[in-house]
């Protein structure tokens, strides 16, 4: 090809602090028309060097030449303006607001006096959706879209900008098996008609099945530019983690034991005093990993809300080891958000290893927390868990996502709970914390494991059982080894029910 | 070491502005035909120039440490206690009450009767604040707003109708046994200023504060709520519970603030003694952003402006003492954010809402 490359970043190196390098000589290089992946673990400089090629971040070194030209990318709005877009993994939407309203805020068209034109703005938004082959209703409010449908609009926002390139930051941590599919499908449209895609990720059998090209990125330095059709997943684990990693965890049959939890026709509220969790019931036993799949939103904060004793129920009952929940039994909670609720990001490991767990004995006498024994307790953990930096007095605000995990995952299952009940352990994790994570979890033999997710795979390596949830209804209820993804996904997003209740 | 450029850190925003909110005034002064050097030497010397000068701004501050905190320990609850000045006056008319009631007794007993009074009373008036919030989630701002202006309608009433003592606007005088000694009595210092036993209350106090957010489980819990209020909920912390305790001890450090003039100067409660040490509290905590410690300094700085205002009085008429006082408080709020290295802690401070 005798074309300019769309990218090309040289020797592109980011200092943080007095010697942290988060990217270290990198060279990128990405052709015009084509699906890039950018891959490895967190903390490999992916985003750093996302960020600097959106001017969110100003190499310390390097150079970038967007179409042949050398360019120096100041602000997001400097890259816009060179036709880069990014799409980002949480979306910025503003719910309430249509989708046409969202596309084109920030760059609307006004008429006489500074009233707004909407009707400008919708015609050249549908000849966008005629040229894409999108199909989506302008005038929806986006609180009624479903998440893939939210990300389409995200996408649009990008293209209403006129952006030739294409940066999207892992895209489908958030979608169905379906909603992904489609996702590509329309990636490949955009690259049909010319358009450059950087796509970052972590799953390797996804970047494999869409990409043209792969970069690995370790330790900021890049340590493989793949073409994906002469590659194999295996040789692209060895470079993202630098060793023959191998992650062969999987559950295994084991006989379950005792009732642990048993949720009898449980229904719970929202904030709004919707009922979001509608006559659940379910059983599940010491050694039994049960697997709650769903479309985030279905109910299931709710329900772990309501078994963890931290919501009350409207009607129907919960019982751990056979008894009614009160107020202190105690449960493992590893929620979905953990910087939001179970964290507090300015206090020190040690202040995080003490939460929700402030009233124990062994931590705190009337006037006094015991600050040397929870010290103590913290750096076993520490060494446990292998949290890095290595030291209780750290900020856990400046931790990595995977370190804090760590800290609430250690936390969590140090309690003396025969209930564990954990929602996106992963989320946000690199290949090792991932396993290291599931490893965790598949070693609690002796206790009971509610693990909510919306990745299938995750719940497919993991569980023993497999219940659905879609609109707060139970819908399906599977053995692992009796079902798959393709299956999961239709009763996630209701297009099948089992009839019988359970 | 580095614990010094810790704290040269921290104060660097505020000492800058200071200095930056003087240059400022002394533009104002300029331009009332004034020499500026002249106003700030006078104005410096005459407070921390001579021992009478420091007494009087001691005297100031002790009421403002008491208020800094009461305001510093509701927003390390996430709280935001505008209520100060209710309190103050609830608690200090509580401790005339107990001085004048209780004459019989010793000072042993009258003394300590009193402080539990003037923090009991101011607690309690706090915690009305806070009930309402945890049980009708009605607002803090708005609760504590209300409070104060039904609490100095109470103070006023009692004082008129029930306590009167005919001709004055104040309460009969508290027993000899209920008076905290005045420094230059003890000491032979600070001759002729008030400056009292009630700072050392005030000491005191911020070191409970210290030692209770620090070191107990109720202050991990209060700061935990005012950092994250949802990771308070799923670590199983009473939420209801925390907002009226932290409120409560917020009416009760403010409570206690009377007694620098109740106890420690007139000997009676008056109506109108407080002069916004309430509200000035929270311009107090603010700056101190929230550390017990750090609320003794500021406090004594804006004892500095209070006493100092009064004494370049000779020089500049009073508004413009007021203005500058006012200009200054404003600018070393923002200020300090904007000179602070690690910038933009505002976010820390609490939501309203």
């Amino acid at each position: 090809m005798s074309q300019e490359p769309a990218i090309v970043m040289e020797g592109i190196t980011r200092i943080f602090g007095e010697d942290f390098k988060a990217n270290d000589s990198i060279d990128f290089r990405v052709r015009k028309g084509t699906i890039h992946a950018l891959v490895g673990e967190n903390g490999a400089g992916k985003s750093t060097l996302m960020n600097i090629l959106y001017g969110l971040l100003s190499p310390t070194y390097g150079t970038i030449r967007i179409n042949g030209l050398e360019k120096n990318i100041n602000s997001p709005r400097e890259a816009i303006s060179l036709g880069i877009g990014m799409v980002h993994q949480h979306f910025m939407l503003i719910e309430t607001l249509t989708v046409l309203e969202n596309i084109i805020l920030g760059d609307e068209s006004t008429g006489p006096f500074g009233r707004l034109d909407l009707s400008k703005a919708a015609e050249k938004v549908s000849a966008l959706l005629k040229s894409f082959r999108i199909s989506i209703d302008l005038n929806e409010k986006v609180e009624n879209l479903a998440v893939g449908v939210q990300q389409k609009v995200e996408i649009l926002k990008v293209l209403y900008r006129n952006a030739d390139i294409l940066i999207l930051d892992e895209p489908t941590a958030v979608l169905t098996p379906q909603e992904t599919d489609v996702l590509f499908d329309t990636l490949e449209e955009l690259k049909s008609i010319g358009k450059t895609i950087i796509l970052i990720s972590h799953k390797l059998l996804e970047v494999l099945s869409v990409s043209d090209y792969i970069t690995v990125l370790r330790h900021g330095k890049v340590t493989g530019n793949l073409k994906t059709s002469e590659t194999s997943k295996e040789e692209i684990s060895v470079l993202i983690t630098g060793d023959e990693f191998k992650d062969s965890l999987q559950q295994e049959f084991r006989s379950a034991g005792e009732i642990v939890l048993e949720v009898k026709g449980l229904s719970v509220l929202n904030d709004k005093k919707f009922e979001t969790v509608k006559s659940v019931s379910f059983e599940l036993r010491a050694g039994e990993i049960l697997g709650i799949a769903g479309v985030e939103g279905n109910g299931q904060s709710e329900l772990i809300e309501a078994i963890c004793g931290l919501r009350q129920m409207s009607s129907g009952s919960i019982k751990i080891d056979g008894q009614s929940i009160q107020n202190t039994t105690p449960v493992s909670l590893i929620p979905s958000d953990k910087l939001k609720f179970a964290m507090v990001k300015e206090y020190d490991i040690t202040g995080n290893i003490l939460l929700g767990r402030q009233n124990e004995e062994q931590f705190s006498k009337a006037l006094a927390i015991n600050y040397d024994r929870l010290r103590r307790f913290s750096e076993q953990l520490i060494e446990e868990y292998d949290i890095r930096p290595s030291d209780p007095d750290i900020k856990i605000g400046s931790l990595s996502g995977g370190n804090q995990q760590k800290v609430v995952a250690a936390r969590e299952l140090s309690k003396n709970a025969s209930l564990i009940v954990a929602a996106h352990p992963t989320r946000g994790l690199d290949i090792k914390a991932s396993a290291f994570v599931h490893g965790t979890l598949l070693k609690q033999k002796t206790k009971a494991v509610l693990l909510v997710s919306s990745d299938l795979n995750e719940l497919l390596k993991l569980s023993n059982r497999i219940a659905v949830i879609y609109n707060g209804k139970i819908t399906g209820l599977f053995e692992t080894n009796e079902t798959n993804e393709k299956e999961l996904g239709m009763y996630m997003t209701g297009m099948r029910t089992m009839n019988n209740e359970l | 070491m580095p614990h010094w450029n810790k704290y040269l850190n921290l104060s660097a925003g505020p000492l800058l502005s200071i200095i930056v909110a003087m240059l400022i005034g002394a533009v104002f002064i300029l331009a009332i035909g004034h020499n500026p050097l002249d106003v700030y030497y006078l104005l410096f010397s005459e407070t921390l120039g001579n021992s009478y000068g420091i007494g009087q701004v001691l005297f100031k501050a002790t009421p403002l440490i008491f208020t800094g905190l009461s305001v510093a320990i509701a927003f390390k609850a996430g709280l935001f206690n505008i209520g100060a000045e209710g309190q103050l006056n609830i608690g200090a008319f509580a401790s005339a009450w107990a001085g004048f009631t209780f004459v019989s007794l010793p000072w042993y007993l009258l003394i300590p009767l009193s402080i539990l009074a003037a923090f009991a009373a101011g607690a309690f008036w706090a915690s009305i604040a806070g009930a309402l919030k945890a049980k009708f989630g009605s607002h803090e701002v708005i609760n504590t707003i209300m409070l104060n202006f039904i609490a100095l309608a109470l103070v006023s009433y009692l004082v008129n109708n029930v306590y009167l003592v005919p001709a004055t606007i104040h309460t009969p005088g508290i027993s000899p046994n209920a008076v905290l000694a005045r420094f230059d009595i003890i000491t032979g210092l600070f001759k002729g200023s008030p400056f009292n036993i009630s700072f050392l209350i005030a000491l005191a106090a911020c070191i409970f504060m210290f030692y209770l957010i620090k070191i107990t489980p109720l202050g991990y819990e209060i700061t935990t709520l005012g950092f994250n209020r949802n990771a308070a909920r799923y670590a199983k912390m009473n939420i209801s519970r925390l907002t009226v305790a932290g409120l409560a001890l917020a009416g009760g450090f403010a409570g206690l603030g009377g007694m620098n003039f109740v106890n420690g100067y007139k000997h009676y409660f008056e109506i109108g003694f407080s002069e916004n040490a309430g509200y000035v509290g929270i311009a107090v905590a603010l700056i101190a952003r929230n550390n017990p410690f750090a609320v003794i300094a500021v406090a004594i700085f804006f004892g500095v402006l209070e006493y100092g205002g009064l004494t370049i009085n000779t020089m500049v008429p009073k508004e413009i003492v007021t203005i500058l006082q006012g200009l200054i408080i404003l600018l070393v709020i923002s200020l300090s954010y904007l000179f602070d290295k690690k910038n933009f802690r505002i976010k820390h401070s609490p939501a309203i809402g």
